[in-house]
């Protein structure tokens, strides 16, 4: 194959997984009149508005809603990755005969999806009246997260010189001062990858947001753009405005993370 | 040394154990039982068998949607496997072609739509197919195929593929990503080898490469597997809790939501929506079976 088509090809998927996005993105910033003119121009002098932008954000929670998202993502991932880290260390570190199934136990969460827990999940957060608040969601994600973490950071922490811990130990250092100042710091590359790897899921969530915590003051932003979509349908502007506030988080994480996401996927962190 | 039990080891796994075990084993278990249950008018449950099951797969009032709901995921998988595994695989073997540039700026970008959330990308593509817009007629237009332009999510007959086509162009980065990490993962010298003996490149993929990454392709055919029995965020976004038009977009997931919860006239039901949580599961644990079955011979054929 030439290097030409090759390109060629490559460049036509690419334009392909793009433009839906690009799409949105300008038309967003166009007057309602543009939008339905002549959808796949750029916006000019003439067109450039953010009406939509002005629309959404008076009308809508977004704000509230971005905040929701944010505070569910990294108090998930802070759990995440500190008890998946410590839970990893213990069962490479330790070698307990019970070790064998746990890793089992927790391989398990892997292959099984946590949505078909759901009838039993909802009444037991009914239960502890947890419904409708933000730690029911930052519990299910955690739990759901966990197994994954374990297993990528076993991995890394096995790679780690056994020198390094026996040599703090003969200085009597104590097995949570090696583990928090020792071995936290050195897994900190690993530690990135999981937690690109658990924000995306987290982060774009449909179904317990949903489920669990559907309330006003609760819903995070997917669940949020979901609802406003479904009210605001015929408001070209409001619709392709809230759809680029959704889109836009998401970009300037990938931006920032993408390195390390390509480097996990690649490097078999999934595997 | 004599090594005394390391306390330690009990609480860095307390934590994990715990929410893990509260949040995910057990609810997943609890609702392996609840599916034995019944709820009668009351809502009260009593220990009803296999009842919810023999409803589930041979009462017509149930049994017509669960099976078109199990049809239609049956389908929705054979897209990804018919078109989004090998555009996957032929878009990873381009990438990993010696020497090509602008091959990481390639594979940042068709990486992108998997991130997004599902909301956002069913809506996307909801208003570049409604004829209201009509970016896509007039897309088509541009090669001369206006005419052939459709509502086609609006169709009973097309509305599951489009929709598996849509969650296609959103996940293909996951099957490109991990084959191209297989493909690289090639060793060189064996490549080299077969160039030395004047082996084509057509040949020396059919027959060397792609051999070398059947467990890729076997790892990645469980993800889709197991995804697409589990999806929800699309239907549901797209075109509601019904699913429509007439059902023809039905998934396990969506109606397994209105199992449980209910919409509009259907009263929603724990214990008949833990049933069909528990037939997702197993057909789940069935794929993943199948493929620890499947690796696990062909680890043994290759010792």
């Amino acid at each position: 194959m030439s290097t030409g088509l090759l390109h060629l090809t490559l460049l036509a998927y690419t334009v392909l997984a793009l433009f839906p996005i690009v799409l949105v993105l300008i038309n967003s910033l166009k007057a309602r009149d543009a939008i339905f003119d002549d959808p796949l121009a750029f916006s000019n002098a003439e067109t450039l508005s953010l009406i939509g932008y002005e629309k959404v954000l008076a009308k809508a929670n977004v704000l509230l809603y971005f905040g929701n998202s944010f505070t569910v993502t990294l108090i998930s991932l802070g759990c995440i990755v500190l008890f998946g880290a410590m839970a990893a260390w213990a069962l490479t570190e330790y070698k307990l005969r019970i070790n064998r199934w746990l890793m089992l136990y927790l391989a398990f969460g892997i292959m099984v999806p946590i949505r078909l827990g759901t009838v039993s999940i909802l009444s037991l957060m009914v239960k502890l009246e947890l419904v409708n608040t933000l730690m029911a969601l930052v519990l299910v994600y955690t739990a759901q997260g966990l197994p994954l973490a374990v297993m990528i950071l076993s991995e890394f922490i096995q790679q780690i010189p056994k020198e390094l811990k026996e040599a703090a130990r003969c200085d009597g250092v104590g097995e949570f001062r090696i583990f928090f100042q020792i071995i936290l710091p050195l897994i900190r590359p690993a530690v990135a990858t999981v937690a690109v790897f658990t924000m995306i899921p987290v982060w774009n969530d449909l179904w317990f947001p949903l489920i669990l915590a559907p309330s006003d003051q609760t819903q995070t932003i997917t669940l949020g753009v979901q609802q406003f979509l479904g009210q605001f349908v015929t408001d070209w502007n409001a619709v392709l405005a809230a759809l680029s506030l959704a889109v836009l988080p998401v970009l300037a994480l990938y931006v920032v993370f993408s390195k390390q996401l390509i480097k996990g996927l690649t490097s078999g962190a999934v595997k | 040394m004599k090594r005394y039990f390391p306390w330690q080891a009990i609480v860095f796994l307390l934590p994990a154990l715990l929410i893990y075990s509260a949040f995910s084993a057990l609810p997943l278990l609890d609702t392996l039982r609840l599916g034995l249950y019944a709820t009668d008018e009351t809502g009260a449950q009593h220990f009803a068998g296999l009842a919810n099951y023999k409803l589930l797969m041979f009462d017509p009032q149930w049994s017509d949607a669960f099976w078109n709901a199990m049809w239609n995921n049956l389908k929705f998988f054979g897209m990804h496997m018919l078109v989004q595994n090998p555009v996957g695989l032929l878009l990873a073997t381009l990438l990993s072609v010696r020497g090509l540039k602008g091959a990481r700026t390639y594979r940042t970008l068709i990486f992108l739509p998997t991130l997004l959330s599902v909301v956002i990308v069913g809506f996307i593509w909801q208003l570049i197919l409604s004829p209201l817009w009509g970016v896509g007629e007039r897309l088509m237009g541009y090669v001369g195929l206006a005419d052939h332009f459709q509502p086609w999510l609006g169709e009973e007959g097309s509305a599951l593929i489009t929709l598996s086509l849509i969650s296609v162009w959103q996940f293909i980065g996951v099957p490109l990503m991990l084959i191209y990490a297989a493909l690289l993962a090639v060793p060189e010298e064996i490549v080299d080898a077969a160039v030395v003996e004047g082996a084509s490149a057509w040949r020396i993929f059919w027959e060397i490469k792609l051999p070398l990454i059947y467990p890729t392709l076997g790892l990645v055919t469980i993800l889709t597997f197991v995804g697409n029995f589990n999806a929800f965020d699309l239907i549901y976004s797209v075109k509601g809790a019904l699913a429509g038009p007439n059902y023809s977009t039905d998934i396990l997931g969506s109606y397994f939501y209105r199992t449980f919860f209910g919409y509009q006239s259907q009263i929603g039901s724990p214990t008949m929506g833990a049933a069909v949580a528990t037939m997702m599961f197993l057909v789940i644990l069935c794929g993943v079976a199948v493929y620890f079955y499947a690796i696990q011979r062909k680890l043994q054929r290759y010792e």
